[in-house]
């Protein structure tokens, strides 16, 4: 039986990984704790990094004149953090700021690059991965756009 | 007697949110037989017209909790109401949160809007003999901090695990922002060993159903409310009709299993 969250070891996002893959991946994991407040990342600057999250919240803003910060999303234990790395240009669309302290595994993409360009059987299985992340952010926001919590007569206008 | 009305008075009010009151009714003689969590009440404003509230807080069996959010004409009169203000009463209708059948599971209480109202009172009933059950997980979504219902009882429901996220943070809001299914990752259960009930949306709701199916839960143990247009709320006159279901009699709390192929026929 799996008892959640499955990511409590950080591998949770790549259960879907053999463990073969799980851990020539997780052999380039470094393990990183961050203060509640860090900025992580900020909007266009290189993604050279990802991280699996294994606790705390880490928010996802951007920045609007006049606005300042307006975060979009967060992203809790068991999910990861930054999928620009994996297609070009390769820089960051958002950034990112701890929200309480966390706990994560940090992967070098470069890193991470090199090991699917060595072994594209686990290159193919990760960006399956990702792009089912990817897919449930699409989907996660398709649905907010929705408004569904809102008067009627809200959303999107068809 | 569930085709007349009984006179209940208002004798207490809280104003939620901008536009969603809870209100206490007390009959003036006569009381309903009492509601079970998830059940619904048929709300008669006086002069507007009727519709469907479900309970959301039960009481000492005499009185009856509504929360109302106005957004026509019969829930806005029904906001208005002040103490002492009249309002009549048809009910109990329509299936109830199964507690006992869930003893021994881990709980998932998911809920989207307004959605949080008729999950309270399954909330408390639960609480009241929490060692039946495994885990309880209370994910709530709402629009804004501003739109959450409950608030302030809300730190006391989830254990272990118990969190909101809001679609629209506004300034100051240091909580989740997201959809409700993202909480899920959090949520501290075993898929094998669950029962989620799930109120909200309907598209929330099979978002969410979906997510929990592909975690491994099964679909006769995701408990969802319906809401249909509820007229006679006793299963004669049709208009809650959704294919073979009479949702004022047969629902408005069904299992997945049952309501998913439903819910994916347009119109029906």
């Amino acid at each position: 039986m799996t008892s959640h969250p499955v990511g409590s070891t950080g591998e949770g996002v790549f259960t879907a990984l053999t463990a073969e893959h799980r851990g020539k991946l997780m052999a380039l994991a470094r393990e990183v704790s961050l203060p509640g407040g860090a900025r992580i990342f900020e909007e266009g600057e290189r993604a050279d990094r990802f991280w699996v999250i294994r606790s705390g919240t880490v928010a996802l803003d951007v920045h609007m004149p006049g606005r300042g910060r307006v975060v979009i999303e967060t992203i809790g234990a068991g999910s990861l953090l930054g999928w620009s790395w994996l297609c070009p240009p390769r820089q960051w669309h958002l950034a990112a700021e701890t929200r309480d302290p966390v706990r994560a595994w940090e992967f070098d993409a470069a890193a991470v690059h090199d090991l699917c360009a060595e072994d594209t059987a686990l290159g193919l299985s990760l960006v399956t991965v990702v792009a089912e992340i990817i897919g449930d952010r699409l989907r996660a926001t398709r649905t907010r756009l929705l408004d569904l919590y809102g008067p009627p007569g809200s959303g999107p206008v068809p | 007697m569930t085709l007349t009305p009984l006179s209940y008075r208002v004798v207490d009010r809280r104003d939620e949110t901008h536009d969603t009151v809870t209100l206490v009714l007390e009959p003036a003689a006569d009381a309903l037989k009492p509601f079970a969590p998830g059940q619904f009440a048929m709300l008669y404003a006086f002069g507007v017209g009727e519709i469907p509230v479900s309970v959301s807080r039960l009481g000492d069996g005499r009185r009856l909790t509504h929360t109302v959010r106005a957004v026509g004409a019969v829930s806005r009169a029904l906001c208005g109401l002040r103490i002492g203000g009249w309002v009549g009463v048809r009910g109990p209708f329509g299936t109830a949160w199964d507690t006992a059948a869930a003893h021994g599971n881990d709980l998932l209480v998911i809920a989207g809007g307004i959605g949080i109202a008729p999950l309270r009172p399954l909330v408390d009933a639960v609480l009241a003999e929490a060692k039946a059950f495994g885990r309880l997980n209370v994910l709530a979504g709402a629009r804004t901090p501003a739109d959450l219902l409950y608030g302030d009882e809300f730190p006391a429901w989830g254990k272990p695990f118990g969190a909101v996220t809001v679609d629209r943070p506004s300034g100051g809001w240091t909580g989740r922002v997201g959809v409700v299914t993202t909480l899920l990752r959090e949520a501290r259960f075993t898929p094998s060993g669950t029962v989620a009930f799930v109120c909200g949306p309907e598209v929330m709701m099979r978002a969410t159903a979906r997510a929990l199916i592909h975690q491994g839960v099964r679909p006769d143990r995701i408990r969802v409310s319906l809401e249909r247009n509820m007229r006679c709320a006793t299963g004669h006159c049709g208009h809650c009709q959704l294919g073979p279901l009479l949702l004022c009699r047969d629902g408005p709390v069904v299992g997945y299993d049952q309501a998913e192929p439903l819910l994916t026929v347009r119109e029906l």
